[in-house]
């Protein structure tokens, strides 16, 4: 653990050392202010204007916003160690495969965790504008958190896969855009058995689900195994080298 | 601890990068490990510190196997890889105490353990730049740190003087030198004064194979049986000292030096030596020996003779 640990914490300061973690930060509170505050999701869906005190229009700008940055957090974690060599200092220490790959997934996810931090004003802000449901609050802050710890596990595998952070990057982009994107928008038109597969692996059904204040089993064990496995393949692709 | 490897082979695909080799490595030993580019030293390099997999044979570190407890073997190597790769966006201290917690240096000590490098490998003035801004020297200073900061027992170090000045590597040779005393030592170089001034013992590879194991004057002894001696001898006809040196029963061959009347070079009998019958030549006809130097052939003579078939 103290070497998970060890690298989570090295990663992290990365992120602030090369600007990362600003431009991510800055971004998001910026996306997600502006069109929750000021100008919603079109026309006059702004907070103000809906009438409701909860954070729909928040969590769904968020879900956008994090399709495009987690590929750009995610790009450079093994890809840069492959191409500079640094993963052979990293491997030849007393380091396993396992802790490397759950140090570099703990400090995205943390990552993640301290954007989403950020945003808390604005559940502070929206609990004194009138009755909230906080349990749905919370269990959608929490459904951002899983659909964001599942995506960083595709970026993490896409990364070990290749020296090229652009690479890399387009991998988890373009997985991203088919499972959290496209499918979302064409659950309803596919039918049969391949269908109700691509349904299964739509993250959006799972992450509303969360979303909407229900910690279903279904969704949640939906998450972890993404999580497993492409924690998994990562370790594996690792092993490969040898 | 000691390293033994037992006919270790390694193919990448066809090729076969290290060819069933076997040699031990005993504690407080510098074994130098030479060979031309794409010879295999790295690649046994990366097996002993389990970066790459053993495809055949095995390699023992202190009586363990490297294949089932690369887990605890690793905290006692200290490995300076190839090209020596580095974090530069991190600040040295940082990279230091980061390398000290993964090989399992306590909290309390990694402060005392990384000034201690930093004393060691020469870098108080630098101590506080990002290892970006450093000029390769330093970065190579910051690479044998690494690689000694968990004070391991067994050090790698492959090229570990390339991209230092000659002051910086009398240095780090002196240096290698004093740790090599407690620990074992493998240090891979092409450089071959490096190896004499060094190590204590020679391992010479080719296309994977060990062509040659010894120590330089073995090596030397292995490579040319006979003794060649340069003689000047003066206060004689330079013809009569001619056939006189080669009716000695030791010299096989003499040879005239063009353009130097009074020097010969001797090559003895094999596992003979001419110079006592040189020197009573000498004494027997009043001439007067202004030199007698026994020629050494040089290591590159042996390394390229080694390897170049």
């Amino acid at each position: 653990m103290d070497v998970i640990w060890t690298i989570a914490k090295k990663e992290l300061r990365s992120f602030f050392d090369s600007l990362i973690a600003y431009i991510l930060l800055g971004a998001f509170l910026i996306f997600t202010g502006f069109l929750t505050w000021i100008y919603g999701l079109g026309g006059g869906s702004d907070i103000f204007m809906r009438g409701q005190a909860d954070l729909r229009v928040f969590t769904e700008v968020a879900y956008w916003v994090l399709v495009v940055f987690i590929p750009a957090l995610t790009m450079r974690l093994l890809a840069e160690e492959r191409k500079t060599g640094t993963i052979e200092l990293l491997l030849t220490k007393a380091v396993t495969n396992r802790q490397l790959v759950l140090g570099k997934f703990l400090a995205c996810v943390l990552m993640i965790g301290i954007a989403l931090l950020f945003t808390l004003p604005y559940y502070i802000t929206i609990t004194t504008l009138g009755d909230v449901d906080h349990g749905v609050i919370i269990c959608s802050y929490l459904a951002l958190l899983l659909m964001s710890a599942a995506y960083i596990g595709i970026g993490l595998f896409a990364s070990s896969i290749t020296d090229n952070q652009i690479v890399a990057f387009l991998i988890t982009f373009f997985l991203g855009l088919i499972f959290l994107v496209v499918l979302r928008f064409t659950t309803a038109t596919l039918s049969g058995s391949m269908g109700s597969i691509l349904n299964y692996l739509n993250f959006h059904t799972h992450y509303e689900g969360i979303a909407r204040g229900v910690l279903d089993t279904k969704n949640l064990i939906f998450f972890f195994s993404i999580i497993f496995l492409t924690l998994q393949l990562t370790q594996l692709s690792l092993a490969k080298r040898q | 601890m000691d390293i033994r490897i037992e006919n270790l082979t390694k193919r990448y695909g066809p090729q076969t990068a290290v060819n069933n080799i076997s040699f031990e490595v005993k504690p407080g030993e510098i074994l130098g490990f030479l060979g031309p580019n794409g010879a295999g030293k790295t690649t046994t390099m990366k097996m002993i510190t389990s970066y790459v997999n053993i495809d055949e044979g095995n390699i023992f570190i202190g009586g363990k196997s490297i294949a089932t407890d690369a887990a605890s073997l690793k905290k006692h190597i200290g490995y300076l890889p190839e090209h020596n790769p580095l974090y530069l966006e991190m600040a040295i201290m940082d990279y230091l105490g980061f390398c000290a917690s993964l090989q399992g240096v306590s909290k309390s000590e990694i402060p005392a353990r990384t000034r201690e490098m930093i004393r060691v490998c020469g870098l108080n003035q630098e101590k506080h730049k990002r290892i970006g801004e450093l000029s390769k020297g330093y970065r190579q200073r910051v690479g044998l740190a690494q690689a000694m900061i968990h004070d391991p027992e067994i050090l790698i170090l492959d090229e570990p003087t390339s991209g230092l000045d000659p002051n910086q590597i009398v240095e780090i040779r002196e240096l290698i030198k004093t740790l090599g005393r407690q620990k074992t030592v493998v240090l891979s170089t092409h450089i071959l004064p490096e190896v004499e001034a060094t190590c204590d013992r020679i391992l010479i590879i080719n296309k994977g194979n060990i062509v040659a194991d010894g120590t330089a004057n073995t090596l030397r002894k292995q490579a040319k049986g006979q003794e060649v001696l340069q003689v000047t001898i003066e206060d004689g006809d330079p013809q009569e000292i001619y056939s006189k040196l080669q009716s000695l029963y030791t010299s096989q061959l003499v040879d005239l030096v063009p353009e130097q009347p009074h020097q010969f070079l001797i090559e003895s009998v094999t596992e003979m030596s001419s110079k006592r019958e040189v020197f009573k030549l000498c004494v027997q006809n009043n001439w007067v020996l202004s030199e007698l130097t026994p020629l050494e052939t040089k290591l590159e003579d042996i390394f390229r003779d080694l390897t170049l078939n």
